[in-house]
């Protein structure tokens, strides 16, 4: 983490300012946090995502193959324990929103340091402890990472250890978005208002609502869950007079919103990319904006139709299966925005670009087959098959996931003040995109012929596809793998950036890769709309 | 939007900032409370009649002795921050001395009230417990998560406002800069206002 610059004659800035590990673990630096989120990230990425290959080893072929059904419902849970709270949660907002938030809107920090740096212990201590439950003693949590009881409340393994794990990540999230919300509100530079805001502030303005009002309903069920476990009082156990379907409900109030708070910042970033590659103001910034607002209202509403099998009214069923068609048009307007604005752009296919691109591919495909599952009958047929599985993955992982990744190499240079190989990275982009869609997109057709989640075993009819997924599976390794050996390389050995590579016109490209310590000698005053291209480049 | 106050980068946090976030603190400390509201609405509509029976177990005189105890501490860590804003440290300290003293009092009462339920086996998992209607384990189990939680809360407020007596004896909170003192007389107006809903949900309602 230390000597980023090794030529005496750099000016300083927030990487070398100060050195040893220990500026690094005490810093109160926006963006040094937010490089602590990216590397714990990436490392339980990298873990999560070995797990998810061993998964689909194991259903190369049908049968055992590589390990019991014991062991695979062990992994599937902690692949998903890790994915969905230690990485893909926090993912943009604490990682990119920490160190761009406050520069692309003119302040030199968010508005509480300390907090920022606290959240980061907590959110680690989550994590460690959420590792923990893996090897304490008693059996590996098996209960998927959804924990619905009764088997939650039953099951002899260490799912106490996880559940608490998931509170305390819970918290480290609420306390990020409380920040932000206050940043934004009182940091703004002068000049600055709330409509001038860059778009991918914008998205993290909505997602800090959405993890505020509905992390603490996760955090008050967990507890719950551990009271029922350890002090016997049944609130969800049908045995013990409880309701487990009031489980599903309070679960999915928080954890359907989460989905939110998961894509939305992707949305944010890509709404960058496309007018800094097009060289063009975005096209529609006010639809963008309220498309925000409206999904994070809107995605606060639909939690019911994850259960509609799982015993509800019709009405409440139809009322759930409207609004969830209701939230596609927000998120549909964002698409048509995004294509409009590469309309007469002078397009710049830059690795950003590429990755900004295939998430709107990804993200679309994930988003109709969503519609397909929010419709009552089409869902009894997919329901718990490896459909929604599939159409999962393509929203988190080619929604958030791509979306990530575009971001990474979009600020890159601006980070480190060093540029990436551009041809790696292109072709690694290729493999991470072959990879994906090999990967999921037979699971759609598995899923549809009724292939069932979670399972280790399957039918011999579903071998092709399972094949050809495992496949798809190795050549998303190998793509990942490429990716982030050209990032890690390029650190130190890049060639140096200068402070705007893609003639990008927010603040953050006004200020020296990599900033300096407090982002700004002097405060700037905002005197027009975050996407003016003046003077277009000429290439 | 005014923007002097920004660029300025002093050990205090801008009065409106901080405040407005233990606001929104705040509200997830309601939602938390929220979850457990829907579980109770849920359960009472399903054993109306157990929760009845059950609920007739608790003393009310005692609740309503702790709501009273709360709401007048309330007031006395109201009234030292109008002490602390007219310059009066010592007379600050003493108020806040009081509303300590009130916590520790509902505190009491908790305590007697929880022994006294031991003491007839009401508790999770015990054995009189377990010949219980479902309805009434339910009661008895949101009424320990409730009043537990709410317990916890006071703890946290009551330490909360100890940092601040200290604080407030070192000269750090002062008339310029309370912003402590706010944001705890803020989190101890919660802990008072959950109370409020959790009285009459456990108490009154038979």
């Amino acid at each position: 983490m230390m000597n980023y610059n090794s030529s005496p004659t750099a000016p300083l800035n927030y990487l070398n300012h100060k050195t040893g590990l220990w500026s690094w673990l005490t810093s109160t630096d926006h963006k040094r946090i937010g490089l602590l989120y990216l590397y714990a990230i990436t490392v339980f990425f990298c873990t999560a995502a070995v797990l998810g290959l061993l998964m689909k080893i194991e259903k190369f072929a049908p049968g055992e193959t590589i390990m019991t059904a014991q062991t695979y419902n062990g992994i599937f849970t902690i692949h998903g324990i890790i994915m969905i709270f230690i990485v893909v949660i926090p993912g943009l907002a604490a990682v990119f929103g920490n160190i761009f938030l406050p520069i692309m809107i003119g302040a030199k920090d968010v508005a509480f340091p300390k907090l920022n740096l606290f959240s980061w212990y907590v959110y680690i201590a989550g994590s460690v402890l959420g590792l923990y439950s893996q090897f304490a003693k008693g059996h590996v949590p098996d209960a998927g990472w959804t924990f619905y009881v009764p088997y939650s409340a039953e099951v002899n393994s260490n799912i106490v250890i996880a559940l608490t794990a998931a509170f305390i990540l819970g918290f480290a999230s609420i306390l990020t978005g409380l920040n932000f919300i206050v940043t934004m509100h009182r940091m703004r530079a002068p000049g600055m208002g709330w409509f001038r805001m860059p778009l991918f502030p914008w998205s993290l303005y909505a997602t800090a609502w959405i993890q505020i009002l509905a992390t603490p309903i996760i955090g008050i069920t967990l507890l719950m869950v551990i009271a029922e476990r350890t002090l016997q009082i049944g609130f969800f156990d049908p045995a013990l007079g409880g309701d487990p379907v009031l489980y599903q409900h309070l679960f999915w109030i928080y954890s359907h919103p989460a989905v939110y708070v998961m894509i939305l910042p992707a949305m944010g970033v890509v709404s960058e990319i496309f007018p800094t590659f097009s060289q063009k103001p975005i096209f529609g910034y006010m639809p963008i904006v309220f498309s925000s607002l409206a999904i994070a209202l809107v995605g606060y509403f639909v939690w019911g139709h994850h259960m509609f099998t799982s015993g509800m009214s019709y009405e409440a069923r139809w009322f759930f299966s409207f609004l969830t068609f209701l939230v596609a048009i927000p998120s549909a307007i964002k698409v048509f925005n995004w294509l409009s604005t590469m309309y007469g752009g002078s397009v710049d296919l830059k690795p950003p670009l590429l990755y900004a691109i295939s998430f709107i591919f990804l993200f679309t495909i994930g988003g109709f087959t969503g519609l397909t599952l929010g419709s009552l009958a089409t869902n009894i047929q997919t329901h718990n098959t490896d459909f929604v599985v599939a159409h999962f993955h393509y929203i988190i992982f080619g929604g958030m996931g791509f979306g990530f990744f575009a971001a990474i190499h979009y600020w890159y240079p601006k980070i480190y003040g060093r540029m990436y190989n551009n041809r790696w990275a292109n072709i690694a982009w290729g493999f991470v995109f072959t990879g994906f869609n090999v990967l999921y997109f037979p699971m759609f057709i598995i899923g549809l012929q009724g292939m069932p989640r979670r399972y280790f075993d399957y039918d011999p009819k579903f071998q092709t596809g399972q094949m050809i997924s495992t496949i798809g599976a190795f050549i998303l390794i190998i793509g990942l793998i490429g990716m982030i050996s050209n990032l890690v390389y390029h650190i130190r050995r890049g060639a140096i950036a200068p402070a705007n590579p893609w003639h990008g016109v927010t603040l953050e490209w006004q200020v020296p890769s990599p900033p300096p310590h407090e982002n700004f000698d002097e405060i700037p005053v905002i005197t027009h709309d975050p996407y003016l291209f003046e003077h277009p480049v000429t290439k | 939007m005014s923007t002097t106050e920004h660029t300025e980068h002093s050990q205090y946090i801008d009065s409106e900032t901080g405040k407005l976030g233990m606001w929104l603190f705040l509200f997830t400390e309601l939602f938390l409370f929220g979850g457990l509201f829907i579980v109770y609405a849920v359960m009472r509509s399903k054993y109306s009649g157990d929760f009845h029976h059950a609920a007739l177990e608790l003393n009310a005189f005692i609740g309503a002795t702790n709501t009273v105890v709360l709401l007048v501490s309330s007031m006395t860590v109201a009234m030292s921050l109008t002490a602390i804003q007219k310059n009066r440290p010592q007379l600050a300290i003493a108020l806040i001395f009081i509303t300590l003293i009130l916590a520790g009092v509902f505190m009491m009462n908790k305590y007697f009230e929880w022994g006294h339920k031991f003491e007839l086996h009401l508790y999770p998992g015990s054995d009189v417990m377990k010949t219980l209607p479902h309805g009434e384990i339910m009661f008895f189990g949101l009424y320990y998560m409730m009043t537990g939680l709410h317990a916890l809360h006071v703890i946290i407020g009551g330490v909360l406002l100890t940092i601040v007596i200290f604080k407030l004896k070192s000269g750090k909170i002062n008339r310029e800069h309370y912003l402590l003192q706010e944001n705890g007389a803020l989190y101890w107006h919660l802990v008072d206002l959950i109370w409020i809903f959790l009285f009459p949900l456990l108490y009154l309602i038979t």
